[in-house]
């Protein structure tokens, strides 16, 4: 019996030796995901840009991710999990993951760290993050355009920077249309929770709503807009399987082009510690087929994604006023990026109250 | 043909102590047609997800980082659930604990002093045995069922955190994220190390607890009393103990280790306030308790057995590219095959045919 177990040991022992062996020759590329691939959201989309840098970058790479990882104690664990397991370059894609990031960086400064969402950069933790808010000012428009009601319902997270800064474009877009534009918002206290996201959806229709907006992870909200046959937009990516009927666009996150890029840096010996925000002019934020709207809508929503996308124009651009009618920024006025990333107050119009 | 499960007269002790083995050995056995049915090699996976996570230094740490919460906070919950007290809401005294404990650093950041650390625990204990205490005061005043109770108070102690991290407490330098500050250098469990470990004062606390439990269960008077009076209040009773203070001591006594338990996972690695301070160890720690039979020791056990499948559970993700569901699906076989052999020590199974029912019936 101490033989057989003696056997099997030293044949596991081999089977992984000969595994780690192979892998030795390639760049590996690491990811922790905050929510399950299967989010068909978030998460979804940051793993389709895994799946890129494998295809794009064939063979010269390997790549390994941990999905559902709690941004409390265990972050920490599963990013030096990859640091001693030979990760090259890890990418920890939520905004909680980012002082385990910084401190497991400090204990392993031969591998580099990419912290999406945050602000605390290292020299071998670079940090990047989308300009979602350009999208939100055209869905924005089109919900003012659209609404026949004249208010949308908002489902958001948590209120940090740059879920306000996204509820403020959404305004702003949607009173370059119609200045009376009301919007209605509940807070659901989590990225990724379909029961939620649906219940809030569901008391944002009763209260009169007749277009669903999502800060949210996952498809429910939009087949609650489907079931009940009215609109709404999806999120990080595209939905339109989930609610042939209802999304009108998406917001969708592509972070392939990016992570390609990083990936080969790290293969030439040229990668650095980077800020990066790109939106619609890089393609990292990208809207698909407008769909289920007029063709009037149509038209206004591809001219402001032009324009957005070709650097004619910036959503945030003044006048802007906060709640009390004070005005924050003069005609003409682009406000920083700065100032976006530490955004917490709303702009005019907005009918909540920040939860402090 | 029908199934029923007879009380056996007598339990064997060999099977008590054999039946954990054959749990884990089924475990096995199932896990590696699970891999092989994901379409793996089943040899590997069980290396990856049961081996592994033993063979470095570093993930034998992380084992006990992991296990010390689940421990002393199954430790607390052994003794309500003895009792007859079911405590659901540990995950709230948790945070509770964290927050109380959390008040010296986050306030008074700049006193240092090597009286803060016990100063802290001191404060997390007494918050988290005042957040257990109103669970029980509601059940021995207003008859109220306290695993509803304690359960609806695990959102109001998470909503709270989020609160106060967002609110009074979010540190200046945050730029508006939902963070406190850092906690200064006396706030903070170092490591020591222990042969080739290093391991944080919280696992040396967890290993007390246990020896002192161990004891006090044993051989004392108030081991015997929470005994007799989970078993038969009416007993206990008669012996002169009073179920409703039992009631308030047990709900007390594990509000406060879940709550030292709290603060303890934010003293060794967070070091500040945020949403999220644990993935769930106030719940997971019920498995536990219950896995180690309500047994100190076995909870120890138990609390190792469970720490290293959530280890597993992550190499197999990175080694061999399996879902994270798997884990969890090994996790639920392993808790099903313990309680099922359990179940079988102290029953066995009787096929019924439905015609002795029926004759049965007549007669």
């Amino acid at each position: 019996m101490k033989k057989i177990l003696l056997l099997a040991g030293t044949a596991l022992a081999l089977a992984a030796g000969t595994m780690t062996a192979s892998a030795q020759e390639k760049l590996k590329a690491c990811w922790v995901y905050v929510g399950p691939i299967g989010d068909f959201g978030y998460s979804y989309q940051h793993d389709q840009g895994r799946l890129q840098v494998e295809k794009e970058l064939g063979d010269k790479v390997e790549t390994a991710y941990l999905e559902n990882v709690s941004e409390g104690p265990d972050a920490e664990r599963a990013i030096e999990r990859f640091a001693r397991e030979g990760c090259k370059i890890v990418f920890t894609t939520s905004f909680g993951f980012m002082d385990p990031t910084i401190k497991v960086a400090k204990k392993y400064p031969d591998v580099k760290f990419e912290h999406a969402t945050g602000f605390k950069k290292a020299d071998n933790v670079a940090i990047y993050n989308a300009r979602f808010y350009e999208g939100r000012y055209v869905i924005g428009q089109i919900a003012a355009k659209e609404s026949k009601a004249g208010l949308a319902g908002y489902i958001v997270s948590f209120p940090i920077p740059e879920v306000v800064m996204g509820i403020n474009a959404f305004m702003l877009g949607a009173q370059s249309v119609n200045p009376d534009f009301k919007v209605k918002i509940v807070w659901v206290n989590t990225w990724f929770d379909p029961g939620k996201e649906a219940d809030a959806a569901k008391a944002l229709f009763d209260q009169g709503a007749d277009i669903i907006v999502q800060h949210t992870d996952s498809t429910a909200p939009l087949q609650i807009a489907e079931e009940r046959g009215l609109k709404g937009f999806g999120q990080s990516s595209d939905m339109i399987k989930f609610a042939p009927k209802a999304q009108m666009t998406s917001i969708v996150d592509d972070w392939g082009p990016y992570y390609v890029k990083r990936v080969q840096a790290m293969l030439d010996g040229t990668w650095s510690s980077t800020d990066t925000w790109e939106g619609m002019k890089e393609g990292a934020v990208v809207l698909p087929p407008f769909a289920n709207m007029s063709d009037e809508t149509k038209k206004l929503a591809e001219e402001t994604y032009a324009k957005i996308k070709s650097g004619e124009f910036h959503p945030f651009t003044g006048p802007i006023f906060d709640q009390a009618g004070a005005e924050k920024y003069p005609a003409g006025a682009v406000v920083p990026d700065g100032d976006l990333l530490g955004m917490l107050w709303y702009v005019k119009g907005v009918d909540d109250k920040l939860p402090q | 043909m029908r199934i029923e499960l007879v009380r056996r007269p007598e339990m064997s002790r060999t099977m008590m102590l054999v039946s954990p083995l054959i749990a884990v050995g089924l475990t096995v056995l199932f896990a590696a047609i699970v891999f092989a049915l994901q379409g793996h090699d089943p040899l590997t996976g069980i290396f990856y997800f049961f081996i592994e996570p033993l063979m470095s230094s570093w993930s034998l740490e992380q084992l006990v980082i992991k296990a010390t919460p689940l421990i002393i906070i199954g430790l607390g919950l052994s003794v309500c659930y003895l009792s007859n007290n079911w405590n659901i809401g540990a995950e709230g005294q948790l945070t509770i604990g964290a927050i109380t404990g959390s008040i010296l650093p986050i306030l008074y950041p700049e006193f240092v002093s090597p009286i803060v650390a016990p100063l802290m625990i001191l404060m997390a204990a007494a918050g988290g045995a005042a957040y257990g205490l109103v669970p029980a005061v509601l059940k021995t005043r207003f008859g109220t069922n306290e695993i509803l109770t304690s359960l609806m108070l695990v959102y109001v102690s998470t909503l709270f955190l989020d609160w106060v991290v967002r609110g009074p407490w979010k540190s200046p330098q945050a730029f508006g994220f939902p963070i406190t500050v850092d906690f200064n250098e006396s706030a903070v469990l170092g490591s020591f190390p222990v042969g080739p470990l290093y391991l944080n004062a919280s696992a040396f606390i967890a290993l007390a607890l246990v020896v002192v439990l161990a004891v006090v269960m044993r051989s004392t008077l108030k081991g015997f009393e929470i005994r007799v009076l989970g078993q038969s209040p009416r007993a206990g009773a008669f012996a002169g103990f009073s179920a409703r203070r039992m009631t308030s001591f047990a709900f007390a006594f594990s509000g406060a280790l879940a709550g030292v338990a709290g603060l303890m996972v934010v003293m060794t690695e967070i070091q500040k306030l945020q949403p999220v301070i644990s993935p769930g160890y106030g719940f997971t720690a019920i498995i536990v308790a219950f896995l180690g039979r309500l047994n100190p020791i076995g909870i120890l056990i138990a609390g190792l057995v469970i720490a290293l499948s959530y280890l597993g559970g992550e190499a197999i993700q990175t080694s061999m590219q399996m879902s994270s569901k798997v884990a969890t699906v090994l996790q639920g076989m392993l808790l099903f095959f313990v309680l099922a052999c359990d179940t079988l020590i102290l029953y066995r199974i009787r096929l019924v045919s439905t015609r002795s029912t029926q004759e049965q019936a007549r007669a």
